[in-house]
Order: C-alpha cells, then structure tokens, then sequence
C-alpha cells in the first residue's frame, strides 16, 4: 500500500505534461502524501475535473496502493 | 442502468446532501470520512450518509458512478461536490457555505 515519491512524481509530470508539481511526505511513511499541482490544463475544469484528470494521471494507483494522497490544484 | 447505478440515483435524489462515508458521522472510520463529516456537522446543514464498509456494492458501486476513486463522496442536489480535499478546500474558502445558502439548504 505504497509508493515511492519518485514514482508518484512521474507518473503525475507525465500524464499532465508541463506541470509544476511539488509533493510531501507528510507522515515520513510513504504512504501519506500531499500534492500540490499546478498545470495550465486545468484551466476552466471545475476541481472535481482537475482532481480527475490527476487520477487519470496515477493510473488507478489511487484508492488502490495511494490511500492517502492530498490534492491541491490549481491551473495557475 | 444497473441496480446499483439506479440505487445511488435514488439515494442522491432523495436526500438534498448526501456523504458517501466509511464508517458513520458518530463513529467515522478513516480520517477523510472523519473530516468530512464534521464539516458538514460544523455546517449545521441536514445530511443523509451511507457507511459503504457496510455495503461493498455500494462501495465499489459508487467510485464508478461518480468516476472518483476514493470515499468519501459529497453530494449536493444530485451533484457530485468533490472527496474529502475538495470539501476541506471550499469549506476553508467560504464557498461551501456560500453553496448550501444558495441551495437553501442551511
């Protein structure tokens, strides 16, 4: 049920190209992660939709081996 | 629409705010569903919940009918508001409330 910081970095920077994305390790476990991603492509998406296309992004990681990943997004 | 699809309908339709949660409001059991619950506690607003640890048809059933892969899921009116971040995020921003007055239902 985890996954490396590294691993989430580029799954994340290649499903949303161009993306500035900044992740902590908020428990030390690596397994409690917050991301913080700002990706000109979620501009005009409600955040329901920018989160979406995040978890498009993981692959259906999440919910699965990602239990604990906080979203922020932001398209700027 | 298969049973549970039309199922969810029902539950979203029937109830104005609806909490897809694990465990319930008094014994939350994950800290997303904990978070979320007391927002809408904190809200003062009247919500309907499903414990989908009770229920694994709902459970599945409900990250394919909102295509969002984690619980807890927020409904209002029918529509799907966010999970547990989107919720924190516009409960901290004011929007929350701001949506629950203009849909009256504080």
């Amino acid at each position: 049920m985890a996954m490396a910081i590294d691993t989430l970095e580029e799954m994340i920077k290649e499903g949303l190209p161009g993306c500035s994305v900044k992740i902590e390790d908020l428990a030390g476990d690596g397994d409690h992660y917050a991301a913080h991603i700002i990706y000109e492509g979620f501009a005009g998406k409600s955040r329901v939709q920018q989160h979406q296309m995040v978890y498009k992004a993981l692959k259906g990681k999440m919910g699965g081996e990602l239990h604990a990943l906080a979203l922020t997004t932001a398209a700027a | 629409m298969t049973d549970i699809n039309a199922r969810i309908q029902d539950y979203i339709t029937k109830d104005d705010i609806v909490l897809f949660m694990k465990g319930t409001p008094i014994f939350p059991q994950c800290g997303f569903s904990s978070v979320v619950s007391q927002v809408l506690q904190h809200l003062g607003v009247n919500y309907e919940s499903y414990n989908v640890l009770e229920d694994m048809e709902l459970r599945e059933g409900i990250k394919d009918f909102s295509d969002w892969p984690t619980i807890p899921q927020v409904y209002i009116k029918g529509e799907f508001i966010g999970g547990c971040d989107i919720i924190k995020e516009m409960f901290e921003s004011g929007e929350l409330q701001q949506l629950v007055t203009e849909k009256g239902l504080n």
